[in-house]
């Protein structure tokens, strides 16, 4: 079963509960893959402490031209639809940053003057914590192009009985990327009126996507009667509410996960992986 | 020598737009004052590499000098590579830039 936990906006608490889920699960004896594809911060490694076995970067072919064959015509740039290739004054320019290796510059340079070259956009790294198998893309700092890293990541998925997809937070082609393939997703909220609107956008999301989502309500409290309407009218389940507790807060800025440190909240992240594991 | 204000409308009476890739539009004159006319900039509404293409579009018109209040990175890029010098802080009406940019080059511009 392959989980996608997601959340509409950042700091919702997505990684407590995806790694608190992942946790609960080895515990319970399950093999669980752990796959942090939040590239830009990946930080479940924080919490489930995996010795790091292997590393290896990303790249994405980018063109490059030979000003020898070059003959200025400008159809490279006429076809791409990124403006990462530009022909001006009879010289062609390329933008690394803002290629999404399609090829089709070279695909269309009628003297064969485009050649490839690699450029690394991240890396992939993967290790083992007794039953857990982690695996994380973090990206470069200032790049935009995680979408091809985060299919490194999950191309990378190793055989387990529980796999946790730790999805980047919002709607982008990113946070899509790493839904693709789930069989369900929680989207992890907060009762704010902020967190809702991004909660609503996220439903639209995993709607369109035609997978399953629950909710967990991360912090519960007041307020939680709005989050409950929302789902009521997209006929999603609220699955868990998780207090907001001092102690837990503390935990987590040390590094510790809420399950090993509160045995009621190890309880409802039990009861929340019966009730995945019930409706597969 | 021809010159493009990056604008918000076609006339040397209209304010100057701050942004190079996105503007509204390109007066274009000479360097005496003489407007030539204007070109409308497509790229305003799109995503990425907008100054790039307003970039190329300039350059393509044989323009040498552009006015515009900011310009980032990619089209100044692309300006250099087609030999297009850039003045960035222009405020004001497009009447006013081409004439304190005149100002600042001295007659013999
Ligand atoms: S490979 Fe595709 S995206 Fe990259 S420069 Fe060529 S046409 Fe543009
Ligand atoms: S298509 Fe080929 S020949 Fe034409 S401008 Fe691009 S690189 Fe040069």
């Amino acid at each position: 079963m392959r989980i996608g936990i997601a959340s509409g906006k950042g700091g919702t608490g997505k990684t407590t509960v995806a790694t608190n889920l992942a946790r609960t699960a080895v515990r319970r004896g399950r093999r669980v893959a752990y796959l942090d594809c939040d590239v830009e911060e990946p930080n479940g490694q924080i919490y489930l402490r995996p010795e790091i076995a292997w590393r290896r970067p990303v790249t994405l072919p980018v063109p490059v031209v030979d000003p020898g064959r070059c003959d200025g015509c400008g159809a490279c740039g006429e076809i791409c639809r990124f403006s990462a290739i530009v022909c001006v004054a009879g010289k062609v320019l390329v933008f690394p940053r803002l290629c999404h290796s399609c090829g089709g510059c070279s695909r269309v340079c009628p003297v064969d003057a485009i050649g490839e070259d690699l450029r690394e956009v991240g890396v992939v790294s993967g290790g083992q914590e007794g039953k857990l198998a982690y695996r994380q893309g973090l990206l470069n700092v200032g790049e935009a192009m995680s979408p091809p890293l985060i299919r490194a990541v999950r191309a990378v998925e190793p055989v387990a009985d529980l796999v946790v997809v730790d999805a980047p937070p919002g709607t982008s082609c990113a946070a899509v990327e790493a839904l693709r393939g789930c069989d369900r997703v929680l989207l992890v909220t907060e009762p704010t009126p902020f967190a809702r609107h991004d909660l609503e956008l996220a439903l639209d999301t995993v709607a369109q996507l035609g997978i399953p989502a629950e909710v967990v309500v991360n912090r519960a409290g007041r307020d939680g009667a709005r989050t409950l309407a929302l789902c009521e009218r997209y006929g999603v389940e609220i699955v868990a509410e998780l207090p907001d507790r001092r102690s837990i807060a503390e935990a987590s800025s040390r590094g510790e996960l809420a399950v090993e440190i509160d045995p009621e909240f190890e309880e409802w992240f039990q009861r929340l992986l019966a009730h995945l594991e019930d409706r597969r | 020598m021809k010159i493009a204000v990056s604008s918000t409308g076609p006339s040397v009476d209209a304010a100057c737009d701050e942004r190079f890739g996105r503007c509204a539009c390109f007066v274009i004159a000479e360097s005496d004052g003489t407007v030539l006319g204007s070109v409308d900039n497509p790229n305003a509404t799109q995503g990425h590499g907008a100054g790039i293409q307003a970039a190329r579009l300039v350059a393509d018109l044989g323009v040498s000098v552009v006015l515009t209040g900011r310009c980032g990175p990619n089209a100044s890029d692309t300006l250099a590579a087609a030999g297009v010098s850039v003045v960035v802080g222009c405020t004001g009406t497009v009447g006013e830039a081409l004439a304190s940019y005149s100002a600042e080059r001295g007659p013999s511009g």
